[in-house]
């Protein structure tokens, strides 16, 4: 599967679920942004079609939380909720803890 | 990276819920992102490099704000309170523009080619587009709003925010849809207020009611609180005072029953009226919010905790905290002298930001931000040995007196203690021998009578003898801008 440069602000959707995320900030490179199993697909590019969510693969993306590596140097914007778990060239990424502040305004 | 997102969020998750009440009129989510989508299609339509709107809080603002968003532009809410020669030169500065006004404010505007003018209620009943969704644009770095700031020497100034600096403020201090099904907020603060900007994008991220109100008055605050279940708020000091004073006239409770959260900023908190207002609403949590235009809002803040603690604690270290802005948020923060070099625990210098949300930016004058990404906020404080931060009033307002610097507001604090002093404000004075001097505008309480050699012996003796003002005039009023903020360059011609 092709791998892409991920910059902040570029928006990627699952192309096994309704999930939608927004990139944050990225490190430079290429690399590979997977959902359910399979590749993420960029901006307004349309989905393959026939692709299913892995099986086995119970992770659901949850809208409004954020998804890092383990070295926090990928951080994305779950914008829209859906089935599968997010992954960086394979590997499982993880929620950001928020670190919410008193209501300010 | 666009702040669009925050709306679709919204919609996306809690459609149905009420986004805006404002008297008897009310948007859901859906509607709000829908009003967003014909007020874009607009605006797109018209070629408009900026959306301005030029009016009173109402839910065009919050629709204004993200429909420039959709359409690609900056938002850039205009102060209506200027005079009409201000106001025409900054339409002139932001043409072709798409502006948004009423008919009240119309009248103060010189026709000008490009740009094209909306009467509000013809905004909040556009027609409905051809189902086309707008496509959000996704560059971080343009410009979702501008803000003029009010500078007190020359031009104001366009600071400019960037998509990227909005939502990291938003992402990283809110979050998602945490509002409760009847949470709400009630905002008071212009819609030209970066605090009135700040409010729509963190309510609309929490999925939280907004309650509108028109200009402020105490009596109509509270009883809009109840009458909306208003849950949370946001007010400047000035506002919290009127409505510590209201309650103690009126010796009836504050009967806020839904009321849980109280933000405040924009200006110094005296102590007495935190701690009123703390006795007077013992159920609601306060949190001191500290942020400037230019770093997207709130970069401190002193939360609930602190203000409990430090209103009971026996510690002076503790209970002097009341008068801090707390912690540093999603932001680095250092204390600097004039030289640069950074300072430790209770040193007094500069304060310096660095993160995401920090712009530092305006238009014309570009990034003011250093080589290591650090903004000069150009206020004055330090930190105690836990991090808390203390304010100290704005660098330009400090006085330099034969190279030795004062600030106002320990003079300021020293002749609020007579009992007769209502208010004071301390400024730099021309002076031949120091270069500057200390000069005091005083007023006083209703019948009272004291003399200007009594109130400098105060001084004298409280603080040192170069802190004592050569000269004290006594007012009546001192000049405020409606956010409560003492306007020095107008006490300053007093001693020129």
């Amino acid at each position: 599967m092709a791998k892409t440069a991920l910059k902040a602000g570029s928006r990627f959707k699952s192309a096994v679920s309704d999930a939608q995320v927004m990139i944050v900030k990225a490190p430079a490179g290429e690399f590979e942004l997977g959902c359910g199993g399979a590749a993420m697909v960029g901006g307004t590019a349309a989905a393959p079609e026939g692709l299913t969510l892995a099986a086995g693969d119970a992770g659901e993306v949850l809208i409004g939380k954020r998804y890092v590596n383990a070295d926090e140097s990928l951080e994305m914007l779950c914008t829209k909720g859906g089935k599968g778990t997010l992954s960086l060239d394979g590997v499982a990424l993880e929620i950001k803890q928020a670190k919410q502040l008193p209501s300010s305004d | 990276m666009n702040i669009a997102t925050i709306l679709d969020m919204a919609a996306e998750a809690f459609g149905d819920r009420v986004a805006v009440a404002c008297g008897d009129s009310r948007y859901t989510y859906a509607e709000l992102r829908e009003a967003a989508y014909r007020a874009a299609a607009q605006i797109k339509a018209s070629n408009a490099q900026y959306v301005a709107l030029l009016d009173v809080t109402s839910p065009a603002a919050p629709i204004a704000i993200f429909a420039a968003a959709y359409a690609g532009v900056p938002y850039v809410p205009l102060n209506y309170r200027l005079t009409k020669p201000e106001l025409n030169e900054l339409i002139e500065r932001v043409a072709p523009a798409y502006l948004i006004t009423t008919p009240e404010y119309a009248k103060l505007l010189e026709p000008r080619e490009g740009v094209k003018v909306v009467d509000r209620s013809t905004f909040l009943s556009l027609p409905a587009t051809d189902g086309t969704i707008p496509e959000i644009g996704d560059d971080p770095r343009a410009v979702a709003v501008q803000l003029f700031t009010s500078g007190t020497t020359g031009k104001p100034k366009a600071a400019i925010l960037r998509h990227e600096n909005l939502m990291s403020y938003i992402v990283g201090t809110v979050e998602f849809a945490s509002a409760e099904e009847d949470d709400g907020i009630i905002v008071t603060v212009p819609p030209y207020h970066i605090a009135g900007i700040s409010a729509v994008l963190s309510s609309t991220y929490a999925c939280r009611r907004m309650v509108q109100m028109d200009g402020f008055e105490a009596r109509a605050w509270l009883a809009a609180c109840r009458e909306h279940s208003v849950s949370n708020a946001f007010l400047v000091p000035t506002m919290i005072q009127r409505i510590v004073e209201h309650l103690e006239e009126s010796g009836a409770g504050a009967n806020l029953p839904a009321l849980r959260a109280l933000a405040y900023g924009g200006g110094k908190m005296p102590l007495t009226t935190i701690q009123k207002a703390m006795q007077l609403l013992p159920h609601v949590d306060f949190t001191n919010a500290y942020g400037l235009t230019e770093t997207s809002s709130t970069i401190a803040v002193l939360g609930p905790d602190d203000h409990r603690a430090a209103a009971t604690s026996s510690d002076p270290a503790v209970r002097r905290r009341l008068g801090s802005v707390g912690k540093p948020g999603a932001v680095e923060l250092e204390i600097r002298d004039d030289s640069g070099k950074v300072l430790g625990a209770e040193e007094a210098g500069l304060v310096f930001v660095r993160g995401p949300q920090v712009s530092g930016e305006y238009l014309q004058q570009g990034s003011q931000l250093d080589v290591d990404g650090w903004f000069p906020t150009k206020d004055r404080g330090y930190l105690d040995a836990e991090g808390y931060l203390f304010l100290d009033g704005r660098s330009d307002d400090v006085i330099v007196r034969g190279g030795e610097n004062i600030s106002p507001g320990e003079i300021e604090d020293v002749l609020l203690t007579h009992p007769s002093v209502a208010d004071a404000a301390v400024v730099a004075m021309p002076d031949e021998q120091w270069g500057e001097g200390v000069a005091a505008a005083v007023v006083l309480k209703a019948g009272a009578a004291v003399n200007v050699a009594e109130l400098q012996e105060l001084v004298k003796g409280k603080l040192r003898s170069s802190r004592v003002p050569q000269k004290i005039v006594f007012k009546d009023t001192l000049p405020y801008n409606e956010l409560g903020k003492v306007l020095r360059r107008l006490i300053r011609q007093d001693f020129i």
